[in-house]
């Protein structure tokens, strides 16, 4: 492939707090803050809580989840005083650190979360972006001890739902197992390494560093799986044992993922696909017991600073 | 229960038979075995049933669990002080309050011959803690026979006793209207989330001490034995800066690690820019409850306990 010219990356918005008990992201932004971070070299630095009322309460969201709120449509919709909380914020958001889409938009939005599924260091985006794919490609040499994976989610950026889709280069960093309301030292350290080596990069590559390109695996969202519910919608079954904990590990027709409350395995069908999300706290109310991947490869060319 | 001695020769304490038990789930309604696992018996209670003894799964918080919060107003499980439970008000009361005074109706009054006999109370922990039984008194022989039998019929997988009989620590249960309350707390899970392998924990340890409670009121003896329990020493918050926000987290060495010794100069907190703060205690403290998500609030990040053997006496059914 050839090599392809990108501007640089100048500003940079580190978000934390968007579901407000998903704790790791909120104490790295506010140490950043606590440490007036506001410029790293040639990239200039915005922190952004960005859902300071669900914090307070210690809740994912007060009235609308946040990280729905994104797409284009949602965006530009009117608002009044009594409009939900997440979707004024959201507009806020847009403003301050977009508009999605434009010019003014910051060039790289990371949005920090946890999940209560144990899925290791994710990077979730949007489109394959090759500034984001080296990125990815950076954490997962120098985070040699950690699981690293990317997860592609094939929409347009239109429809788009969340906050990382309005900067010009988005990702979130999706960290787990991780309760809701619990702030654990690994995960921190692990999340703050992610960050650190990602303005470090993006410092090197506005100096003019080339950057080989290769090819990275990504996992692209097929579909979701809800738990098997009573007529009443009462859920019946839990994750089974073997299923449980095991994000990102092939799941084949046979293999047991739920067991039911009396006792009777549940078993998978369909094409072998890779499990992810499997038994987040959140997605209950989604009805998603886990989502379903494709792994695939993607190459990337080198990449090196356009020069004006 | 004797302090020592032989305790062979002794005639057993005679405690009356247990005719009347409760199962509470949902005591708070993100902890999500016993809310499960309760619901379950509501709708079908074969599997709970026991001979000569009466046995009413409940589910203590409903509003909390309908909304999947651990409470609505303030935590039930810290509700039932004698404050409380005689406080008039009515509606203006909080709900929790309400519920509390209801459930003392239902259950209690406690601390009066009338109350039932024994309440279970299912709990999870955000905290690595494992299957996790806890009792309110070092003195209740009855209890703690029970525990013995629990820990030998669930052997080898471990069930660890954890004493909350502390002057200032203590606090009052939705379990405490009963006359011989117990504890189950299952972990880790996170809140509002429901994990296969604690529910059928739980499921198990329940079966077993349902079992106990049929032997004994058949008329078994149960003799004199030892039971090893983590006795609670102190609180042990977060450190805070001026206004009360926390500055360090559980350190990575202490995560996870509860009911392992914590000695003098071993890491406890992390900073968020990295540094150590070390135990500074005078001798090896056994930690538990580390990293609980519901006591961020209660300023406790991990609670301390010393090992002890206590004796219990011989039981019968009076």
């Amino acid at each position: 492939m050839e090599r392809a010219a990108v501007p640089p990356l100048s500003s940079v918005a580190i978000c934390g707090g968007t579901h407000g008990n998903e704790l790791t992201g909120v104490y790295i932004v506010k140490e950043m803050q606590k440490q007036k971070t506001d410029k790293v070299g040639s990239v200039s630095i915005t922190t952004v809580v960005t859902n300071p009322r669900a914090l307070d309460a210690g809740t994912r969201y007060t009235e609308m989840d946040l990280n729905r709120c994104f797409t284009d449509v949602l965006l530009s919709s009117p608002v009044t005083e009594s409009s939900p909380y997440e979707l004024r914020r959201a507009q806020e958001l847009n403003a301050q650190l977009g508009p999605k889409g434009s010019a003014e938009a910051v060039d790289l939005l990371i949005d920090l979360h946890n999940t209560t599924a144990n899925m290791g260091l994710c990077l979730i985006f949007y489109s394959i972006d090759w500034i984001t794919l080296h990125i990815y490609k950076h954490i997962q040499n120098k985070m040699s001890s950690v699981p690293v994976r990317a997860i592609q989610l094939d929409i347009p950026i239109s429809d788009a739902y969340s906050l990382e889709s309005v900067g010009k280069h988005g990702f979130a960093i999706e960290v787990g197992p991780q309760p809701n309301g619990v702030l654990r030292a690994d995960i921190f350290n692990m999340v703050k390494e992610a960050v650190d080596l990602t303005l470090a990069w993006l410092q090197e590559f506005n100096s003019g560093r080339s950057y080989e390109g290769g090819t990275v695996e990504a996992y692209t969202f097929v579909r979701s799986v809800d738990y098997p519910r009573d007529s009443a919608g009462k859920i019946t079954a839990a994750i089974h044992q073997d299923l449980q904990d095991n994000d990102f590990k092939l799941l084949r027709s046979g293999d047991p993922i739920f067991q039911t409350f009396s006792g009777e395995t549940l078993k998978y069908d369909g094409e072998d696909l890779y499990p992810f999300f499997v038994n987040e706290c959140a997605y209950y109310e989604k009805k998603i017991a886990f989502h379903l991947a494709q792994r695939k490869t993607f190459s990337f060319p080198s990449i090196r600073v356009k020069k004006d | 229960m004797s302090s020592g001695g032989n305790n062979n020769t002794k005639a057993a304490a005679r405690v009356d038979a247990a005719r009347r038990v409760a199962i509470f789930g949902g005591t708070h309604g993100n902890e999500m075995s016993g809310v499960t696992l309760v619901n379950l018996w509501v709708q079908n209670g074969a599997e709970i049933q026991r001979k000569g003894v009466e046995i009413k799964p409940f589910i203590a918080n409903p509003k909390a669990v309908e909304k999947c919060v651990r409470y609505v107003d303030t935590d039930l499980n810290r509700a039932f002080t004698q404050e409380n439970l005689s406080a008039t008000g009515d509606d203006e009361l909080p709900y929790e309050v309400q519920r509390a005074q209801e459930i003392n109706r239902m259950f209690g009054p406690k601390g009066s011959a009338g109350a039932y006999d024994v309440i279970f109370d299912l709990h999870n922990t955000t905290s690595n803690m494992g299957c996790t039984l806890i009792l309110e008194s070092s003195k209740d022989a009855f209890n703690l026979q029970m525990m013995n039998y629990i820990k030998k019929a669930f052997a080898p997988a471990s069930c660890l006793v954890l004493l909350n009989e502390h002057p200032l620590l203590k606090y009052s249960t939705s379990r405490s209207v009963a006359k011989h309350p117990v504890g189950l707390e299952v972990g880790p899970q996170p809140q509002g989330v429901l994990r296969s392998n604690i529910f059928e924990a739980m499921r198990v340890i329940l079966k077993h001490a349902l079992d106990f409670i049929e032997l004994f009121n058949e008329g078994m003896e149960f003799p004199a034995c030892t039971v090893e329990v983590f006795w609670v020493l102190e609180r042990m918050d977060y450190p805070r800066d001026a206004n009360g926000n926390i500055i360090a987290m559980v350190h990575p060495n202490l995560q996870d690690c509860d009911w392992e010794p914590l000695n003098p100069g071993d890491p406890m907190f992390q900073t968020f820019d990295g540094k150590s703060i070390h135990y500074q205690g005078s001798s090896t403290v056994y930690p538990t409850f580390i990293n609980e998500a519901a006591y961020y609030e209660k300023q406790q990040a991990f609670v301390t306990t010393r090992r002890e053997t206590l004796v219990a006496s011989a039981v019968r059914k009076a």
